[in-house]
Parts: structure tokens; sequence; C-alpha cells
């Protein structure tokens, strides 16, 4: 195949790129839009392959590495639990900022094709920016593997000083960045280069180590941000279009899901993206102020059977889900309740608030897996205005996004994030594990109102019991 | 009595038969027998005590209580009485020591009841006594559920006397219009009778002195009428207290206009502790139509209307004036099952260990408010609550939340032209920086690059939130392209040229095509999936 077939080929491939994300506008046309990706994708990979770079014995090593390469991923895709996928997502961009470094440092080696002037500067100034995002990916999706799935504590690490560690370890990238164009030769660019990628690792390391397990949605999309960033920065490094395409529609896809995320929580994009975090450090102090303005009032526990009576009697009923949906595994159950009541002629909806879960859109999936219709399966935006029209809102683990201090306390540290308005309900019923406090350590005054009542215990196991008096 | 011996046995509940003339209701009902047999209690009904309100002996025996021949017998044999009526003379002469009386016993209406019922060393548990603002009580406030009884009963009896549909008809014959429908008074009663009279298709109005139930009126079908003066009637503990002059005059004219306006007045004005205040004068009755309702709630405090004859329908004027003051009475099953509940959850609070043994804790807010009488001591009145919780900020703050989740374009506004002229000199300036110092080729790049990012942007905000996920799954699928840079570098043509390490290079390359394979793979096979999930 000559190289202008090629690139045709790869014009085509990003054609069919771009048509896969916008099939995604709805879950109708999102099953074709996942196949083109695919035909896209083969279309590049057979393109390349045949194409003018690839010599013919290069071929069994390709096949040979698809095929372990592809095993793996094709295990991993059918055995993972929904409830893990943003365990899976992490981990796999964390391959993509490797594999970027790998292409960085063999591109680096290669001597064959020789540059000079701008040109030699620019390929370098490539290569060294494309290792550096790919080594932060690479460290940082691994910490939120880490922390996605519980093996490292959720808790941030702060450390003494980080903002001036982090703006050290960029002025020392910067002066080896200097060094490393400067090199004459691949040996004495290569240490410039090690130190680099060291640092960088340890960069991404520490940049998602001081981040809350409950700010993972934003740090998962940042960090799928980054992996197409590092895919359009290989992209300049090869001159390669179709790199560069696709990295920069990852990349901005990211990027708008992490603005997205911060809104949700009322933080700042900017912060965040820059792997700043700002706002982490007025936390503690913000904590205290909390705990001085502990509301106060009663509690009122329900049991499951009262819980399953509320429901039974209810016209119109809004599930919450939350993490603690996802961890105790309770989505089954709660499609069942779901069935259960519409049979009854009950309305059921639910709201789904854009940073429930760890990653975003993460409840959607875990309904979805459980057969929940997804008509009924609302945003915030669409939902909020109904809770005064509802009888029961049910709340299942979750905390931060229920919380009405959001909007009645300028000096709670979560003021001003948008939350769901369960409390509007006739009835708010939240289930929760204990009275403790949700990721932002707030005290949340929703479960002291007159109309909330708490179901307490693991949510797995009070659901079923609702489910069973709900049959009785 | 609940201490010691009796820890060991289930101590025993009855329920006399009501003897106060009139009254149908029955302090508890078979459905919560069963619930009471559950908490570890014994039950024992007088012979007949359900009758009034259909409820047979056989039904309660069935639900597992037993069943006493007659009074005597009844108040001898049981731990615990459950009652509606405040006890007769002759009914705490059958009380023993120990004993524990729950019901409605008014105290401060009948200081001499209590001394009685002190004498006897009896502990006494009044549910008029409760501590309405406790969130925790509302379940066990036997005031409000039988408010609610009364409010609907009340329409029912000014359904019946009056001579008109209450739903506007269009029929062959003719139209008929609504019935106009107006309520003194949005309490618990106020707000019963506002949602029955509304669903029976009547226009219905309401007023009261608190402004705050304004809503509650809306949402029950009703429309709120404003007095036309500034004051604030709210009395503490969700009560109304008395108004000034001034306001009276207002209210009195917006009385007098109702009047004349409407078919039928339901009044459920009540002040604790005062008569009742007079709303509804003669002149105001002489102004209704003919054929015109009043029902007067608060007859038994004395009537809100000037011509009420307490316990009575009267017509003057023409207008026919209902004073009954039995009006949960006459719904006795709906009522007695609304009590039994009450008490029911009463007894849950005392019997925490679910063990038939109730413990009168007098810790606790709610059963020491409702505590009038400890083993023959009077403790009534109850020290007042601490302050309840104070309410959570004002709510001036609402208007710093004004930020919303930022889905779909456009939702956050277009940028202010400062901003915008801002991003426009720094992108100019940064355009200008890579013209002037890049060559030709980086330059192409760099435009395919611009756009796509562009692209990227549009397609994105198109992507539902419900697809987040799997949007990210697809982008990190797609993202493993990076294998074309693996794949060039495995094997290129010049390989072998100009000292290339081609060893190294083949085997970084390798690794790097084996990582984005498992991407590649799992990326569009897990999306696929996902997205198999989503039906409808």
């Amino acid at each position: 195949m000559s190289s202008s077939l090629a690139s045709v080929a790869y014009l085509g491939a990003a054609i069919l790129f771009i048509l896969s994300l916008g099939g995604l506008s709805n879950p109708e046309s999102s099953r074709r839009g996942n196949l083109y990706g695919i035909i896209g994708m083969t279309l590049a990979v057979i393109a390349t392959i045949v194409g003018p770079r690839v010599a013919a014995g290069g071929i069994p090593w390709i096949v040979g590495a698809l095929v372990i390469g592809g095993g793996l991923g094709l295990y991993a895709a059918k055995t993972v639990k929904m409830t893990q996928m943003p365990e899976l997502v992490a981990l796999m961009h964390s391959l993509v900022g490797l594999a970027a470094c790998l292409v960085g440092f063999a591109s680096y080696v290669d001597t064959s094709i020789q540059f000079s002037g701008a040109e030699k500067a620019i390929h370098e100034v490539e290569i060294y920016v494309g290792i550096l995002i790919g080594a932060v990916t690479f460290s940082g999706s691994l910490i939120a593997f880490g922390k996605l799935n519980g093996k490292i504590g959720g808790k941030p690490l702060l450390l003494p000083a980080r903002h001036w560690l982090n703006l050290t370890a960029l002025l020392v990238v910067v002066w080896f960045g200097r060094e490393f164009l400067n090199a004459h030769d691949v040996q004495s660019g290569m240490t410039p280069l090690i130190v680099m990628t060291v640092i960088a690792l340890l960069f991404g390391i520490h940049m998602v180590m001081a981040i809350g397990g409950a700010d993972m949605p934003v740090v998962v999309s940042m960090l799928n941000s980054y992996s197409g960033w590092a895919a359009a920065a290989t992209g300049f490094m090869l001159n390669n279009d179709l790199l560069i395409v696709t990295g920069a529609l990852v990349g901005s896809s990211g990027a708008i899901l992490s603005y997205i995320m911060c809104n949700a929580m009322n933080r700042n994009f900017i912060s965040v993206i820059a792997g700043g975090f700002g706002s982490g450090a007025g936390k503690p102090a913000a904590k205290a102020d909390g705990a001085a303005a502990e509301p106060q009032g009663e509690v009122v526990p329900v049991l499951a059977h009262e819980t399953a009576e509320l429901l039974r009697d209810a016209k119109s009923v809004i599930i919450v889900p939350g993490y603690g949906m996802a961890v105790a595994q309770a989505q089954h159950t709660v499609n069942e309740i779901t069935k259960t009541l519409r049979d009854k002629g009950v309305t059921v909806r639910f709201g789904i608030h854009p940073v429930a879960g760890r990653m975003p859109g993460h409840m959607n999936v875990l309904l979805a897996e459980a057969k929940v219709p997804y008509d009924i399966v609302l945003e915030m935006d669409e939902i909020n205005d109904d809770f005064g029209d509802t009888d029961v809102a049910m709340v299942i683990g979750a905390n931060d996004i229920v919380n009405p201090a959001a909007q009645d306390d300028p000096t709670s540290p979560i003021a001003g994030m948008p939350v769901l308005e369960v409390w509007k309900a006739r009835t708010s019923i939240v289930m929760k594990r204990s009275m403790a406090s949700g990721y932002a350590g707030v005290d949340n005054p929703l479960f002291y109102k007159d109309n909330n009542r708490m179901l307490f215990g693991d949510a797995k196991k009070m659901l079923d019991e609702v489910l069973v008096a709900l049959k009785a | 009595m609940q201490t010691g011996d009796s820890a060991l046995t289930p101590q025993r509940i009855g329920v006399p038969r009501e003897v106060f003339p009139g009254e149908k209701r029955v302090a508890t009902v078979p459905d919560v027998v069963t619930k009471l047999v559950k908490l570890g209690f014994s039950v024992v009904i007088e012979r007949g005590a359900g009758e009034l309100a259909d409820l047979s002996d056989e039904a309660y025996v069935e639900a597992g209580a037993s069943i006493a021949p007659g009074a005597a017998e009844l108040w001898n044999g049981c731990d615990i009485v459950f009652k509606v009526r405040p006890p007769t003379a002759d009914e705490v002469a059958l009380m023993h020591a120990g004993q524990t009386l729950i019901g409605f016993v008014w105290p401060a209406q009948n200081p001499e009841l209590m001394q009685q019922l002190a004498a006897k060393k009896v502990t006494v548990l009044s549910i008029d006594a409760l501590p309405r603002t406790l969130s925790r009580a509302q379940k066990m406030d036997a005031l409000t559920s039988m408010a609610g009884v009364s409010g609907y009963r009340a329409v029912v009896e000014a359904a019946n006397a009056f001579g008109r549909f209450f739903n506007g008809q269009i029929t062959a014959a003719g139209k008929v219009p609504p019935a106009k429908v107006f309520i003194a008074g949005a309490g618990v009663a106020g707000l019963a009778a506002i949602g029955a009279a509304a669903s029976l298709g009547a226009i219905v109005r309401a007023n009261d002195t608190r402004a705050e139930v304004a809503d509650q009126v809306v949402s029950l079908g009703g429309e709120f009428v404003k007095v036309d003066y500034e004051e604030e009637g709210s009395g503490g503990g969700g009560y109304a207290k008395v108004m000034s002059e001034g306001f009276q005059a207002a209210q009195r004219e917006m009385y007098a206009q109702q009047a004349k306006e409407c078919d039928i007045i339901i009044t459920t004005a009540l002040i604790p502790g005062k008569p009742a205040p007079r709303l509804i004068t003669a002149e105001m009755v002489r102004s209704m139509k003919p054929g015109s309702v009043i029902v007067d709630m608060a007859a038994e405090q004395g009537g809100n209307c000037e011509l009420t004859e307490p316990g009575k329908a009267v017509v003057k004027h023409g207008v026919t004036i209902v004073g009954y003051t039995d009006l949960a009475s006459r719904m006795a099953r709906q009522s007695s099952t609304l009590y039994g509940t009450n008490l029911f959850r009463l007894a849950e609070e005392l019997c925490k260990t679910k063990d038939g043994v109730i413990n009168v804790n007098m810790q606790d807010d709610a059963i020491r408010g409702l505590t009038v009488i400890k083993d023959g001591e009077i403790t009534w009145p109850a020290p007042p609550l601490a302050p309840a919780a104070p309410k959570p900020a004002a709510k001036p703050a609402a208007a710093v939340v004004e930020k919303k989740g930022g889905h779909g374009h456009g939702s956050t506004g277009p940028m202010s032209v400062k901003t915008l002229a801002v991003v426009f000199g720094v992108g100019a300036l940064v355009f200008w920086a890579i013209g002037a110092a890049a060559p030709a080729a980086f330059l192409g790049h760099f435009t395919v690059f611009v756009l796509a990012c562009f692209i990227g942007y549009m397609v994105v905000w198109n992507v539902t939130p419900a697809l987040h996920t799997p949007l990210m799954s697809v982008t990190n699928a797609i993202s493993s392209i990076i294998v074309i840079g693996a794949l060039v570098q495995i094997l290129p043509p010049e390989a072998g040229s100009n000292g290339r390490p081609d060893q190294l290079i083949q085997w970084l390359a390798f690794a790097g095509i084996v990582l984005t394979a498992v991407n590649m793979f799992g990326g569009f096979a897990v999306t696929r999936r996902m997205l198999a999930m989503f039906r409808k």
C-alpha cells in the first residue's frame, strides 16, 4: 500500500472515531458508535501494517503482540464486574501512558531518521513532552487504580509544602529539558530524559495521592484527558495526523468530563487540571467550622418493613443511588424493588448526581447492568424540580450529594455544590451504614429533618429485607 | 410494677369499653392487637368494646386478644389500660396501685380527676400532653390523627346538610356551578377538610393567621385567602396566637366577604387554653345564601360562630349550623384504627426491649411530656423542652448557590466581553509565537491538532451524561491508536541503517503493542458489554 493510500485510510479512521463519539449522544445510537470505533481502529492498524512503514518481517511480531495483548484485554473485559469499572478504566489509562513512554524512548533512540535545526529541536521537544505526559498518566493512573480498588487508602496524602514540591519538580523538568535539547548524541541526552521520566512518575504518584476517594471522578476523567494528550504528543513526534486527531478527541473529551465533574462539585477546573488542588488545603480548616455548626435535632430510624410500607403507600418514588450502592453491590435488588413497585402502579424514577460514584456515569452503568430501563434514570437537572411532588425519596449510600447545607449554609465546605433536593419530597429515607459523615467530612442536616427517616445497615441486606417485605 | 417481679412476666394491656355517652371509639383495633402481641404484650378486651366501631369480639380474639366479660374483670386483670376518653369516677375506682393508664386525660381541664388518679398510686400517660414539636413524637400524635378524621367528617356533614352537588357539572338539564367552601383555620383538621372538600370537586378557600401554611393549603387544592393586614400569627409550637385589634378588624371584613360568597363555611380556629375566637357573627350568618351550611368544629370550646349550639345541628336564618362535638367518634372505625396505631407507637417507645414490659423512662423528652402522673405523683406540667434545633442558617445564603451543574452547551451562558478579549489576546500571542518559530511541517500538524480539539469539544458536549462511563471506556480504547507509533517502529524499511539499535527498539515497540492491544480489545469489548445493558 502506498503512503497516500495509508493516509487516506487514516483519514477514514479519524472520521469513524468522530462518529463513534458522536454516537454516544443517546443509548440507541451508542452501540453503532462503538462499532464505528472498532472499524476505525481495525482500518488504522491494517493500513499501518500493510503500509510502507512496516517491513514484512515485522508482521509476526505484530501479530504475536496483538494476540497476547488482545487476549488479556478481552479476558479483563469479560470478567470485570460493573462495580469495578472505574478501576479497569484507570488501569487502562496507565497502559496508554506506559505505551506512550515506550514509543517515546524508542523514537529517541532511533537514529535512522535525522533532523536538523528547528525541526530537530521540535522533534526532541515532542519526545520530551510525550514521555512526560505518558509517565504522569502511567503512575497517576496506577495510583488511581490502587485507590479505587482499595489497595491504597482513600484518604488524601497531603505532604507539607506540596505545592512548592510540585513547582520544584516543574522547574527541574524544564531545566533538564534544556539539557536534553543541548545534548549532542543519544547517550548524553539519555540521562536528562531518564531523570525527567523519574520525576514525572513521582509527580504522577504525588498528584493522585493528594486526592481523596470522592474526588476520583475528576481524577479519572483528568487522566483520561492526559492519556489523550499523550497520544497527541506521540502523533507530533511521529508526524502522524491520525494520532494527533485521535489524541485531541480523547484529550478534549476527558477535559470536558473533568470540567463537568468539577462543576458538579463546585470546584475550580483550572486548579484541578493543573494538579493544583488548591481547595484541598482549605478543607481541614473548613471542617472545623462544620463541626461548630453541627445540626441538632432528632434522627428517626426506621426498619426495613416500615420502609417497605412507606414505598408501597407512595404514588411516586425517586431513588438516589450513591457510591454506597456500588460498594454493597445492591443494584440488582434495587431493580427488583423498582420492578415490584412499578407493577403496583408506583412511579419510580432515579435521580443521578454527576459525581455519584467513582467515575462519570458510574451509577448509570450499574443501573443499566441491573436492567433498570434507562428512560427512568434521570440526571440531576432533569429531576430536581420534581422532588416537591414526590412521596418518597430513597437515598442509597449517598451523603454529600444530598446535603442541604450546600444550599443553606454559606460556611459549609460544600456550599454552592449543586445537590439533589431530596428533602423536598414528602418523606425521604436515607440508607446508610452509620451516622458517619460523608467524604467532605460535613455533617448532613438532612438526617435531622422532620420528614427524613434513617434506615441503618448494609445497603444490600437492608434492600433485600425491604424487597421481601414489599412482596409479602 | 415496672421493676422486679414483673420484668419476668409480660404485661397485660386491657382495653375497656368506652362508657362516655355517644362515644363509639375504642382504644385499639384487631390489626393493632397483632402488633402489640408481637411486642410481647398480652391483650385483653372488654366484651363488646369495639361493637360501635364495627369491630367484633371474634376479630379481636382472632388477632390474639382475650375477652373479659365485664369492666370490673378487665380493670382488675391488667397492668396497662388503653382508653380514649378520660376515666369516669367509677372507672378510677376500679384501678389499682401500680397500674398504668394511657389515653386522653386533659390534665388542665380535669384537676379533680388528676387528684383521684394520684390517690390511686397509678401512672398516667396523657396522650394529649405529648410534646408535639418533637418530630419523633409525630407518630404518636393522637390529637393530630383525631383532628384529621374530624376535618374529613366535617366536610361529610356539610355535604349531607347541603342540598347541592359539591362539584360543578354540566348535565343535559343544565349547568350546575361548583359549591364554594371556605375553611377558617388551616391546622390539621382544616387541612384535612380542604383536601376532602377539594376532592369532592368544590372550590375551596382557606385562611389562617399563620402565613406559613399558605403553601400547604395550595398543595391540597385550596386557595389561600390573605387578610389585608401585616402581622405574623405563629404562637410557637405550631399553634396560633391571639391577634391584634387591627388585624382582627381586617379579618372580620374578610370573613364577612367570604360569608356572602361561599356556600359552606367550616371553622376550625382554636387557640390553646383560650375560648375559641368568634369569627362568624350573627350578621354574617344572615348575609349567607339560604341553604348554606356552617360546620363549627370549635363548638366544644364555645364555637367560632356566634349562633352555634354545641352538640347539635340547628337551622338559623336559613343556614344550617352544625355544632357536633363528636365528629371523630362519628367515624369510629377510622378514628379507632388511627388512635390504636398512635397508642401502639407509644407502646413501642415504652417497650424498646420488645419483651412486653414497659419502661416509663423520664429521661426521654417525649415520654416525660406524656407522663402526667408517675406512681401516684403528679408530674404535670412537664418542664419545657430544650429549645428546638435552631433553623440552619438564614435563607439569603441560597443566593450564593445559583451555580448550576453545566450539562449541555451554553448552560453557563456566554463569557463576558472582557474575558473573551483576554482569551483572544492570549490565543493570538501563542499563535504568533508558534508561527514565528515553527517550521512549516509542524504547522500542518498543529492545524490538525487544534481543529481536532474543537471537533472533540463539539462532539463530546452532545454525549448524554448517562453514557459518560462508556464514553470514557471508548475514548480509552481509541487512545490505544498509539499502537501505530509502535507499529511503525517495530521493523521500518530503514531498519539497520545509520547505527539504529534495532533489537532494543523492536522490544520496546513489541511491549508497546502488547500494552495498547490490551487497551484496544479490552476497551472496545467492555464498552460493548456496557452499552448492551442500556435498554428501555
